[in-house]
Parts: C-alpha cells; sequence; structure tokens
C-alpha cells in the first residue's frame, strides 16, 4: 500500500510526514522526525516507556497507527519543556530524584502532566493508579511517588520550574 | 568504638557524605535530551537480526539462507566463518579460561536461543522477514536442565571440555577447607539440614541490550553501546575480531538500566563485524522478547546446608554443597562462584566449615552478572537456614545471629581476616528502626570487643 500525508500538531506545531500504513506514531516521531525522547521499552504496549499525550492524554505511541493523529494535537516531552528551564513535573523529578537510568523518565513526567491536569491535588492511591502504566526498574516508584506529590503542590501554588 | 559507633558517625557532618548531590545527567533525562542507544541513527544505516536456535540442544546439519536472500533489503549473512576468532570466554582478560562460548554457533547449539547468523538488511522489517525465511536443518539432542542431574555419569554433555563443570585448579568445585567438620558434628547438640533453590531472575531493564556500529574514513570503528563494562566489551571485541584495540573507538556511559545484564559483551563483537564487512553503519538492538528470553539472567541456585548447633545457639560446624546452573557457556558464572565460595558460609563466625560450590553446565541460557551475584542468593539461603536453626534450638532469631556474628579480626573460611565490620552495630540499628526491643545482653555487644557479650 502507497504512503499517505498525514497532518497533525506536534508540540503546537503543523507536522506532515509521509507515513506507510500501519507505521507507528512512534517510529514517525523517532525515526522520520529526530524526536526521540520518545522511548522504544518493549514496542508492545507493557512499559510506557513510548508514552505521549494524544489531546493531552497519555496514549502509548508504540501501539498508535500514526494516521490515526491526523488532524490531532500530539505532545512529546520535547514539547514539554520551556525554553528556558523546566516544567514544574520536570523540577520535581529532578529534586526529588525520580531520575535513575532515565529511560522511563519521558513517559513517566509526561503520564504525570496529564494526571495533574485532569486533578490538581491527586491521593498517593490515584497516583500510583495514574503510573500504573509505566515501568520503572530503578527507583522503587517512592521517589517518584514523591516527585508527582511534590509537583501537585508546586502546581497549585502557581510555581514555576526552575 | 563502641556500639554506637554508627550513631556516633551520623553525627558528624560532612560537605559530601549524607548531603545530596544533584545528579549529573538528570536534567537531560528529565528533558529526554540524553540520547542512549537505541537513538543513535545514520544515514545507509543497515540492521542485524539473529537467526537463533528454537531448541536447547541440537547438532547443526546445514542451514538454508536461500529464501532470506530473496527478500527486499536483504543486504548479507553473517556466520561463524566470517568471525576471525569465533570462540571467546568474556572473563578471559583476567584469566578465567578455557575459551568456550562461539559468537556464532559452529556445529552445535547449546541453548534455546543461541545466535547462529547474522541476517544484514536495509531496513529492521526486511532483516525480520529475512531471518523467518531462514531454514535449519536440525537434529535435536537431548538435553540436561538441573545442576545435579547434570553431573551424574551419562547426563548430556553440554561443554566442550567433556565434563558439565567448571574445572578450579583441577578439582570439579571451587572448595574452602577450614577445621574438621565431621568433629563438630560429633560436638553439636542438634543437626540442622535444608535445601534451597533459586530460579532464574532476569533484570528486565526498560532499554534492551544493543549497539550501533559505523565504520569511519580514517578506518577505525566507532561503536555506540549501552554496555555496563565498556573497555571489556572493547579488549574482547577487538580479540574476537583480531584488529588492534585502537581499531575501535567505544562510546558508553549512558545505560537504561543494567543492574549487572549488561556486561556480556554480546552485541558488540558482531555488529563491529558487521560493520567493517560492509562498510556501513549497523545497528543491533534486542527486541524485549530477545531482552527476556537469551540474555543472561541471574543463575539459578540450589544450595544445601548441614550445621552442627550447641544448645546455646552456637554454630560449631557448617557443610554446604552448592550449585550455579551457569546454562551453556561461562560468561561470568565461573566468578561468581568464587566470590559466593568465599561468602556462603555467611557473616557468622564457625569453626569448622566445609564448602564445594559447583559451577554446572546446562541446557539453559547462561546466567551472568546480577546485583551481588554468587552472594545475593547465599545471602538468601543463610539467613532461613539461621531462622531455622533458631527454631530448632528454642532462641531467638536475633540472639542466634547476635552470638555467632563475626568480630573484626575473626579469621573467616577462606582465611581472610575480618576487617572494619558492623555487622552487629548494623542489627541492633535495624531493630530500632523495626521498632523491636532488644534485650540488654544483645544492645551490650559490639563488633571490636567479644567480651562485651555473652559468649567469650
Amino acid at each position: 500500500m502507497a504512503a499517505k500525508v498525514v497532518s497533525f500538531t506536534l508540540n503546537g506545531r503543523e507536522t506532515e510526514v509521509m507515513v506507510k500504513p500501519l507505521t507507528t506514531l512512534q517510529v514517525v516521531l523517532r525515526e522520520q522526525l529526530g524526536h526521540t525522547a520518545t522511548k522504544t521499552g518493549c514496542r508492545q504496549g507493557g512499559c510506557g516507556s513510548c508514552t505521549v499525550l494524544l489531546n493531552g492524554e497519555p496514549v502509548l505511541s508504540c501501539l498508535l497507527p500514526a494516521e490515526d493523529v491526523a488532524g490531532q494535537q500530539v505532545t512529546t516531552l520535547e514539547g514539554l519543556t520551556p525554553i528556558d528551564g523546566l516544567h514544574p513535573v520536570q523540577s520535581a523529578f529532578f529534586d526529588h530524584y525520580a531520575v535513575q537510568c532515565g529511560y522511563c523518565s519521558p513517559g513517566m513526567i509526561l503520564t504525570t502532566k496529564a494526571l495533574l491536569d485532569r486533578n490538581s491535588t491527586p491521593s498517593r492511591e490515584e497516583i500510583v493508579e495514574a503510573i500504573s502504566g509505566n515501568v520503572c526498574r530503578c527507583t522503587g516508584y517512592t521517589a517518584i511517588i514523591e516527585a508527582v506529590e511534590a509537583a501537585a503542590q508546586a502546581l497549585k501554588g502557581g510555581q514555576n520550574g526552575r | 568504638m563502641g556500639a554506637n559507633v554508627l550513631e556516633k558517625a551520623a553525627e558528624k557532618k560532612y560537605r559530601v557524605v549524607g548531603q545530596s548531590v544533584p545528579r549529573r545527567d538528570g536534567m537531560g533525562h528529565v528533558t529526554g535530551a540524553t540520547k542512549f542507544v537505541g537513538d543513535v541513527h545514520y544515514p545507509g544505516m543497515l540492521h542485524l537480526k539473529m537467526v537463533r536456535s528454537p531448541v536447547p540442544h541440537a547438532k547443526i546439519n546445514s542451514i538454508d539462507f536461500s529464501e532470506a536472500e530473496k527478500v527486499p533489503g536483504f543486504v548479507r549473512v553473517l556466520t561463524h566463518r566470517d568471525v576471525p576468532k569465533n570462540i571467546y570466554t568474556i572473563l578471559c582478560l583476567i584469566g578465567v579460561g578455557p575459551d568456550d562460548e562461539p559468537v556464532l554457533a559452529v556445529d552445535r547449539v547449546r541453548y534455546q536461543g543461541e545466535p547462529m547468523a547474522a541476517i544484514l538488511a536495509e531496513t529492521e522489517e526486511a532483516a525480520l522477514e529475512a531471518v523467518a525465511k531462514v531454514k535449519l536443518d536440525l537434529e535435536e539432542l537431548p538435553a540436561v536442565f538441573d545442576v545435579e542431574e547434570a553431573l551424574k555419569p551419562g547426563a548430556p554433555i553440554v561443554a566442550d571440555t567433556g565434563v558439565n563443570y567448571f574445572i578450579y585448579e583441577g578439582h570439579h568445585c571451587r572448595r574452602v577447607r577450614y577445621g574438621d567438620v565431621e568433629q563438630g558434628f560429633a560436638q553439636a547438640d542438634f543437626i540442622v539440614e535444608e535445601t534451597y533453590n533459586t530460579k532464574p531472575i532476569e533484570h528486565a531493564p526498560t532499554e534492551t541490550t544493543g549497539c550501533v556500529a559505523k565504520p569511519e574514513a580514517d578506518g577505525r570503528v566507532t561503536v555506540h553501546t549501552n554496555t555496563q563494562a565498556l573497555y571489556f566489551s572493547l579488549d574482547n571485541t577487538a580479540l574476537i575480531l583480531q584488529v588492534p584495540f585502537q581499531k575501535l573507538h567505544f562510546v558508553g556511559g549512558t545505560v537504561g538500566g543494567g543492574f549487572g545484564g549488561k556486561v556480556d559483551v554480546i552485541t558488540e563483537p558482531i555488529t563491529t563485524l558487521a560493520a567493517m564487512k560492509t562498510g556501513r553503519p549497523v545497528k543491533f538492538i534486542y527486541s524485549r522478547v530477545e531482552e527476556m528470553q537469551v540474555s543472561s539472567p541471574r543463575s539459578a541456585w540450589r544450595l544445601k546446608y548441614k550445621d552442627g548447633v550447641t544448645k546455646d545457639g552456637r554454630i560449631v560446624a557448617r557443610q554446604i554443597t552448592s550449585y550455579a546452573d551457569a546454562g551453556a557457556y561461562n560468561r561470568h558464572t565461573p566468578y561468581a562462584v568464587t566470590k559466593h565460595a568465599a561468602n556462603v558460609a555467611g557473616p557468622y563466625t564457625i569453626p569448622n566449615v566445609h564448602i564445594d560450590a559447583h559451577c554446572v553446565f546446562t541446557n539453559h541460557t547462561p546466567g551472568s552478572a546480577f546485583r551481588g551475584f554468587g552472594v545475593t542468593m547465599a545471602s538468601f539461603a543463610i539467613e532461613l537456614q539461621m531462622d531455622k536453626i533458631a527454631a530448632t534450638v528454642g532462641l531467638d532469631p536475633w540472639e542466634i545471629r547476635f552470638i555467632n556474628a563475626y568480630r573484626n579480626g575473626d579469621v573467616r573460611p577462606h582465611r581472610k581476616v575480618a576487617e572494619d565490620v558492623t555487622f552487629i552495630e548494623t542489627m541492633q540499628a535495624a531493630a530500632k528502626l523495626a521498632g523491636h526491643d532488644l534485650p540488654e545482653h544483645l544492645l551490650a555487644m559490639n563488633s571490636w570487643d567479644r567480651n562485651g557479650g555473652q559468649h567469650g
């Protein structure tokens, strides 16, 4: 089958790519557009390292055909990072040692962003539930949960990132 | 120095110790700017995928690549004939031998998933399709999966040495002999025996193992890798490819989770060879399935303990027979077993110790390093055994550990003098943290003065 043009908004920027049928959003982002913050831990929907935001909601880009995002808003971790410094969620992850090897961090941070957008005061249980699709093999999760709590506090207080 | 040595140390303020320091790589991680191996991309880059054995033990009659070669995008195949020195053992660099593992299988495969040939193609999809079209003519052989079965006469032989065990200085196992265990058992009021088994455990790093090799204009090859052992990988790759070390430039340090699972020098030699043979950049990254099935796990272990204990709780003899399931090849297990033999009697002072620690070859996936390998599984068995001793003798499990704990200056079974030991202080701190009230006589003990405790 022939490739076709897919238009969508990537990190606020109008983007057009030539996409072969069934090519995943993950492959388009990483290999065609060079957005490598989106990771490839399993490429079968099991680890959450490829999480991106589709219209603000977390999705697994490794399972999503790129043609399905036509006309929609895609945010990767590159799009969350401000020109100067860090987004408050990124600051909280940095300050609370919620990153070790760094491989789950992009997906974990975007999942957190989506959680705090819909629930500014999540309970510990709600945080655990929200990040349950993002596998971290280093931290044991405690530092990540504390970072999400700190990010919620910072956003509530209207603080910016560092 | 005394029992509160740890509390005293905690009171002292240091500039670095005890202080939080920002991670150097943290900014890259939280912004996604950190470049992992999978993020390295070059124009014209080829993809490498392995043809792997579908069975745990077989003779290779032939491999037919004719249909694979017809796949659009197929570039070439590499077999054992292309590998300059197709046999290695990772630890040859520290004098462990003999070489036992082929980069690509020659006439026999010894575990399920063993690499038999490498396919290079223009895209990952083409490489996978070509691998699927390779026809294997294999003659399956009897396989052995249990360490004790593997040591019995008549067991299928895995290793080329003709025996299913690593040879330690002429012996079939790593031996430690200290005192006289038979004399110790004769003095004992109780004999406590148990067997402990553990299963293989996969590290499951979120980033899978892999590398990218790129030929440079000056004849060198740059290799981006997520190995945990950069120079070990460089040196072994140079030896396998029979090129001078300075021909290779290894770039690493960014590892998306390792835990010991990325020290095996497993993707670099074949990928570097592929880059040299084609003059093109080559990427070889494990799929999640490969990571789970063929990357080395923590070995399975079997540990048999026989302890002689007096009625006041003193362990007077400990005899251990243990087996590490190395899988089909050495990798790091011969070293792990030596480290294990030095620690398997535990952090306890026992006058009579007898250890036979075996490194056994089976048709399992080769095991390797994993956080304290050789010792972690020993600790599991030791501490269960200590609880069993406590229950048998009828003493408190804390009491058993305190009265047998090693002190500074004690000689351990492998003849090392214990130094900088704070086992008693650590247990005292742990009890405090756990909210467990220790009796006065245990609180009075310390690691420097044995007479501070109840046994002299």
